[in-house]
This record gives structure tokens, sequence and C-alpha cells, in this order.
């Protein structure tokens, strides 16, 4: 059990690497991104190009990728995702949608549906572990996912914190046109975080082709991962994601080892549908004052009428 | 609210949506009735595409009521596909013959949809989007712990042998046209009642709605279920033509990426746009299903190019170009002429 | 060549014409007041000079550039600030990182951190505060600092005065007098106190339905003159003004 605790909280670091884009462009750009996970696994396969097609090393494959990764980010935002922005949440959230099918499609065809893995190429490291006690090692592969996790967490957080960048993208973050009132250029900012996002997420992607098999068809799951951990930890907050990935990760282990294998993913689902109920729920009920007075409260006591028709006017001039 | 039946049309002529729809809902009509005796001179091959046909129409009006007359983004709607094809398969094997079974399986369906919409329609926009798809990937989950489902490899409704593959394929046709025709009837009824205008104002404004006295929940609940009734509906159908099922397939969100595809193109928000975007989808299938990956993404490029530069699809720019309703919503005022 | 030239500008709210039609211009270091019943049109107007609301037609120049159809931030660049209605503080974050924003991102000069503390006393104990927990007197204060960091050469002033206390209402004055005494920073001011605009400005503009109804020299114009304005009633005896 501890050693499943253990693994889980080393997943853990996985998770918060693969949520901080998501997290991220959330904060600012105020949209949810369901091609994230899809570019997680494009990151993951550019550096598998690099290793496989040119011949690289992967450490050196995988440090190419992020600026290409960089790049595309601040291309989407410019050109896709700012289109999309100014009409409401519908159109983000299809535009995302669609990208997603895009790019899982495109790596199937470009790429093949054979499963794929980093593991062969990183030698020693992919099942090389140490020893602490009897019963528990860790694999120095998660170890070393967890610190770069933390890493650029602790990164991305001196830079929000610390420089000029960073300070504008809080202020756009909080309050885009008083930003621009200030000599900030708002879209610009939106790719530069999209950039950074985009980055952090393919390097994801990258450590998850060294620990497991992938395919092109993974991005979906990555981006519920994601989305699990950015929800548990609470939207918003660079460490809280990391404690939500966290809580996501032992959760998971939790159940594959308690329960079953089948239940690894089940249980991550269950704990996140059971914070989103309880925040919500705590919400309503410090609204009504307590908890006390919300249960008293029936749900279907809400009241209210339906009003009659809308009518649709079309005027002809006479 | 009678207030509203009060207002002075003097200046004004009134025309409800039936009345200025009415050629539309005759060809409606007669189409139906045509449609009906495919079976006696069409093909074998003729009649079960257009029973696939009907499985797209379907989930594309279904996700269309969703989306764009109450603004309820749902990436996880092939939960409910997948649960009618359950239920169906639970019901036979307790001994149910298989038409009831899919019939009474939508409706324990919509059940399911009515417990889940408690908690998901608490959410909004992105965070309902992706907690519809664990809910989705959730009950696929549980599905597969169901032995006689087998995990992943899935299972046959050898029932349906008991009928001749004639007989089958004909019953199978006459059934998706009476559940298209069925739940077409009553989705036009439901965006053109109280229900519509309100999760249309919703949708735009739903702090504005609220003030009025919408009830917000209730308005949501019903098109959740009825859409997850819809999308069950849809999934028994595919069951009785198919024959197998799969988990994966089943579940699978490819079908959201389809449904999103049928609705953007046809037209977001009008009634007859998705029933246009699933032909589409569904000549698009036909000619071009078999390039495999390379179709999928295309559909997916065509979407995003539909989203940005024609959002309201084939339909909705043909409408707005020419100025013509065949189905309109609501009343149409129109000024009388002053002499 | 004037700082600061609006022509014919028009801008919309919807459906609405919000502006209708506006000009005016303003010398280097002159201070122009906007007076104008609610909903005459002042708060789209400064939106539209700022260019955070899209202009529909007209020209909006500044130090001879044209600057319509630039975005707000390269209007602040450019030395054009705007102190919104609302404040508008990035409440997260700290008095002294909200001027730094502007310090880095606006126009360079020599409004710098020490001389903008030094003209607003009121900021000195607060600079590491959050923003968000300050009085609105202070907050007023923050957002006139940030602005002026931006070191415009124009300035707009959205109500400043509105919510505050008579008194935070007099220091804040006091500070802008001193600004104005400097003689280099040309501000436009939208002001409901009517007195302490005419007070205040050398010109004054009064708005009615997005159309100019009065302009003049602020001393020149009777408080009646511009009572009347202010309410589209007859103009007979303005003329006499």
């Amino acid at each position: 059990m501890l050693d499943a605790i253990i693994q889980g909280l080393l997943l853990g670091g996985y998770y918060a690497m693969l949520a901080a884009g998501l997290s991220l462009l959330f904060g600012v750009a105020k949209f949810i991104n369901l091609a994230h996970g899809d570019l997680a696994i494009l990151g993951a396969y550019l550096v598998l190009f690099g290793v496989k097609v040119l011949g690289l090393s992967p450490w050196l494959s995988v440090l190419l990728s992020l600026p290409i990764m960089g790049i595309l980010g601040w291309l989407l935002q410019k050109y896709l995702f700012t289109r999309t922005q100014a009409a409401g949440f519908l159109l983000p959230l299809l535009v995302t949608f669609g990208l997603g099918a895009v790019l899982q499609n495109g790596l199937y065809g470009v790429f093949g549906s054979d499963t794929r893995s980093l593991a062969n190429y990183i030698g020693d490291l992919s099942w090389d572990s140490w020893q602490l006690t009897d019963q528990i090692s860790v694999g120095k592969l998660p170890v070393i996912t967890f610190a770069c996790a933390i890493l650029v967490l602790a990164g991305l957080q001196l830079m929000l914190s610390f420089t000029r960048l960073g300070r504008a993208i809080r202020a756009t973050a909080s309050d885009p046109e008083a930003a621009e009132l200030n000599g900030i250029n708002a879209n610009a900012v939106h790719c530069s975080v999209s950039a950074i996002a985009v980055m952090v997420t393919g390097l994801a992607g990258a450590f998850l082709a060294m620990r497991a098999q992938i395919t092109p068809y993974d991005g979906p799951v990555q981006l519920i991962f994601a989305f699990e951990a950015v929800v548990i930890g609470g939207i918003g907050s660079l460490w809280g994601t990391l404690i939500g990935g966290i809580v996501l990760g032992i959760s998971q282990s939790l159940g594959a080892t308690l329960i079953s294998a089948q239940w690894f993913q089940l249980t991550g689902h269950l704990v996140f549908l059971a914070v989103l109920t309880a925040r919500f729920y705590s919400a309503i009920a410090h609204q009504r004052g307590g908890w006390r007075m919300f249960l008293k409260q029936s749900y279907f006591s809400i009241t209210g009428s339906l009003p009659s028709k809308v009518t649709k006017t079309k005027i002809k001039n006479g | 609210m009678k207030i509203s039946s009060q207002v002075n049309t003097e200046g004004f002529s009134t025309e409800h949506w039936y009345q200025v729809g009415r050629p539309a809902l005759m060809v409606g009509g007669l189409l139906f009735l045509v449609l009906a005796t495919v079976p006696f001179w069409g093909s074998g091959l003729v009649v079960d595409k257009l029973t696939t046909l009907f499985v797209y129409i379907l989930l594309a009006v279904m996700w269309n009521l969703l989306a764009g007359y109450a603004g309820l983004v749902s990436v996880g709607q092939q939960a409910f596909l997948g649960l009618g094809g359950y239920f169906a398969l639970r019901l036979v094997d307790i001994g149910m013959s298989p038409y009831p079974a899919f019939i009474v399986g939508a409706l324990i369906c919509a059940l399911v949809a009515l417990v889940i919409s408690v908690f998901a329609l608490r959410l909004k926009e992105g965070e309902f989007a992706i907690a519809m798809w664990v809910t989705a990937e959730v009950i696929r989950i549980l599905v597969m712990f169901d032995p006689i489902v087998q995990g992943e490899t899935g299972t046959s409704l050898l029932a349906m042998n008991q009928y001749a593959p004639e007989l089958r394929r004909n019953i199978n046709f006459w059934f998706g046209l009476l559940v298209v025709a069925g739940m077409l009837g009553l989705v036009l009824w439901l965006v053109n009642s109280r229900i519509g205008a309100a999760a249309q104002a919703i949708r735009d404004d739903e702090e504005a709605a609220k003030s009025i006295g919408i009830r917000v929940m209730r308005v949501k609940q019903i098109i959740f279920v009825v859409a997850a009734f819809g999308c069950a509906l849809a999934g028994s159908l595919w069951l009785a033509s198919s024959v197998t099922f799969q988990p994966r397939t089943y579940f699978g969100v490819q079908w959201t990426v389809f449904m999103l595809f049928m609705v953007l193109v046809g037209g977001l928000k009008t009634f007859e746009g998705p029933i246009l975007g699933a032909i589409v989808f569904f000549l698009l299938q036909e000619f071009f299903g078999d390039y495999g990956a390379w179709y999928l993404a295309g559909l997916g490029v065509t979407a995003i190019l539909f989203a940005l530069y024609a959002p309201n699809g084939i339909w909705g720019e043909w409408q707005n170009r020419k100025g013509v309703r065949f189905l309109p919503t609501g009343v149409t005022l129109t000024l009388k002429n002053k002499e | 060549m004037s700082a600061f030239m609006v022509d014919q500008l028009v801008a919309k709210h919807g459906l609405l014409m919000a502006v209708r039609g506006v000009s005016f211009s303003l010398e280097k270091g002159e201070i122009l007041a906007i007076v104008g019943a609610n909903g005459a049109g002042k708060t789209t107007l400064f939106r539209s000079l700022s260019g955070v609301h899209p202009v529909d037609s007209g020209r909006i120049t500044l130090n001879g550039e044209d600057i319509t159809a630039w975005p707000a931030h390269q209007r602040v660049r450019s030395g054009l600030a705007m102190v919104p209605e609302g404040r508008r503080l990035f409440v997260d974050m700290t008095v002294r990182e909200n001027l730094q924003i502007a310090a880095e991102h606006g126009r360079s000069g020599d409004w710098v951190l020490d001389k903008v503390v030094a003209a607003l006393p009121v900021l000195e104990p607060i600079l590491n505060q959050v923003a968000g927990g300050l009085s609105g007197g202070q907050r007023q204060a923050v957002a006139i600092a940030r602005a002026l960091m931006c070191n415009p050469s124009v300035l707009l002033l959205d109500e400043v005065s509105l919510g505050l206390s008579p008194i935070a209402v007099e220091g804040l004055y006091q500070s802008l007098e001193q600004l104005k005494k400097s003689k280099v920073t040309s501000m436009i001011i939208v002001e409901q106190d009517l007195k302490r605009a005419i007070q205040f400005s050398d010109h004054l503009l009064c708005l009615l339905e997005g159309r100019v109804a009065l302009s003049g020299c602020s001393h020149e114009l009777t408080h009646k003159a511009i009572t009347q304005a202010y309410f589209g009633l007859e103009a007979e005896e303005t003329e006499n003004a």
C-alpha cells in the first residue's frame, strides 16, 4: 500500500506537468483547450521522430522539440484560438475539439497505428530503480519525471512572480482590457502563454512516451487526466495543480492495487466527480447559510415559471 | 403569463410557426410516407444505408438540441448511445423481445440521464463538456465489468437471429423511420414550446433568463433528458442493424466528433441544419470513408473551417442570404399595409 | 498642431449610436472637461479614444499621428493614457506591481516610481499592499499613478471622484492641480460635479445624446447655459452666453 502511494505520488508529478499548460491557458485566456491531450501526444511523436528518423539522442530530441512546440502554440493562439474567443464559449470548445480530431487522425495518418515508446532509446533508465526498503523500490524514470515536474512548475511560478512577462501575464489574466490600457499587448501575451503551455505539454508528452506505449489516439485520455488534476487541485493555481495531480495519481494507483487493474482509471474519475460535486454543493450550502439549511431546502423547491413563447418579429414595410 | 396574449396586435398580422411552416410540414409528411414504402421497392443495400442515415440524423438533431438550443456542449453523448445499446442487451438477456427492449432501454437511459443531470447541469461550459466525457468513460468502464459484455471483446445481440435477415433489415428500417419521425416531431414541438423559448433564453443569457422567472435547472433538465433519450434510441438502432456490441466503439468519443461535424456543417441553432449535416456526413462517409484517418482529419478541418468562417452552417448561411424560413419557430409578426 | 484632435467621431454601442460625430482639439497642457447626463455617451467616447471600443467613423490624431485604427496598447505607448471608470486595478497584485507594469509597458519619460510617489504621497505606505484590499480613495490614487507611470502626453480621467468621500476627492484634485500647473500633460476629464469641472478645466464640452450640445471656454460659460445644454432644453439663452 505504501508502495502504491509512492508510485501514485510520482505519477502525480507527471500529471501536474501535463496539467500545467491546461491550467495556464485556462487561467489567462479563459478557455479550455480540448486538444490539450493531443498536443501532448504530438510532442511525444515529435521526439520519437527525432530519435527514430533523424537518429538524435532522446534528450537532444526532447530539447529540440520544445521550441517547435512553442512556435506551434504561438501560431495556434494567433491564428485559431484568438479568432474563436470573441464569440463566446461555444466556439472555442467546438474548434479545439475539432483540432483534437485533426491531430489524432493526422498523427495516425503519418505514423500509423503501431504503439510506440521511447523506452527502448533511453537505455537502463526505463527499468532502473532505487531500492528504498526491502519491499519498496522507486523507478529512476518516475523520480526524474517528478523532479522535472517540480522544476517546471517552480520555473513557471518564478517567471510569473518576478519577470516582466510574468507580470504582464498576471495582469492580462485578471483584466485584459485594463492590461491594454497600460500598454500591454494582450494578444501577444495570450500567444506567449499559449507557446509556454504547449511547450510544457509537449515535454509532458515526451515523458509519457518514455514511461509507456503511446498511440495517436491517446490524447483524449491525457486531456481527461490533465483536466481532473486541474479541477481536483483548484483552477488557477500551479501548486494546486501539483496537489491535484498527486491526488489523482495516488487514487489511481490505490484503485489499481487495492481493487483491480481496471479500477486504475475509474478511481481517478470517481475522485474527480466527487470533488466537482462537493465543490459545487459546498458553494450552494455556503450561499444558503451552511449545510443544515441546505439540507432542509429540497432541490425541487426552486420556484418560478416559464415565459410565454418568444416571438420572432419580421417587419415588412407596407 | 396571460398578459402576452393580450398584447395589442392591431397593425400586425400574426402567423404561428405551424402556419408558416405548413408546406414544409406537408413535404415532411409526404417524405415519411414515401420512405415507408422503400423496403417494398428498394434494394436491401438502400434500406441498410438509409437506416444508417437515420442514426446520423438522430444523433445530429439531439446534439443540436443540446448545444444549439440550450448551449450545453457535451463531449459525452456517447454515454447514452452506448447505454442504449447496453440496456437493450440486458433486457433481451432477461427475456424481453428486441424491439420493445430498445424502447424500454432508451427510457431507462432517460432515467439515468435525469440522475446525471442533477450534478452535471450545475457545471458551466467547458467543465460541463469534460465532466460529461468523464461520465461517459465511467459508464463505459462500469459496463465493461458486466460479464455478458465480456470486457473489451464485446458481445452480440443473438436474439436478432430469430428474424430472417430480409425481415430484420426491413423492421430495422421501419423502426428507425418511426423513431426519427417521432423524435423530429418531439424536437420541433419542444423548440416551439415554452421550454424551447426558455432554453434559448438561457443559452443567450442565463442570468437574464433567471431574472424573468425561468426555471433554468428544470428547462435544462428536460432538454438534457430528451437528448439522452434520442441518443439512446440511436444506440439501439445501431445495435439492431449491426448486431454486435463492443464497448470501445459504442462509447467512443468519435461519435461526438461526428455529431459536432454534422451540426456545424449543417447549421447550429436551426431545426433543418442538422438533418442536412447528417446527409452531408452520410455522403462523405460513403465516398471517402475508406480513406480512414485522413478522412477523419479532413472532417475535423472542415468542422473548424465552418466554425470560424460560417458558424451558421450551410443551412443557416443559406437562410440568412435568402431570408427564407421553411420551419420558423415562434410567431411571425407581419406589419399590415397602412393605407 | 494640436496635441490631440478628434474629428467627427462616431461610435456605436450595440445598435445604439452612442457617439454621433464629436469633434474637438486640445493643445499641450490644456484641460478639457466633458460633462453630460448619464447615457450621453461620455464613457463610450472615452473608451473609443483610448482604443478599447471600436470606432465606426471619424479620426483621432495624437501629436500629428493618426491613431484611429491603433490598438489600445499602442496608443498608450505613444502617450495616451486613461484612468478608466471603476479604476480597473489588477486586484491580485501589489500596488508596486501595478505601477511597475505601467512603467514596463507604457511610454518612458520623467514619471518614474519615486516621482509619482512624491506627487501622490498617499501611495507611500501602501506600495507593498495588494491592490484588492485598498479603500476607494487609495485605489483611485493608484489608478492615477498607474496612468502617470505611462508618461502620457494626453491623460483621460473618467469619473475620478465617483464613489469617493469629499476629503478623498479634495486630495485627488489637489494632486491633479499640481499636474495641471506643470503644463506638460493635456488632460480630458469626465466629471459629474459641474462646479469642479468648470473650476478645473480650460475648456468645457457638454454632450447630449452623443452630440456636442455646447462647448467653449470654461470660465466664459454660465452655469445656466451648461445646465440647459445638459438637459437638452431650448438653447436660445445659451447663444447669449
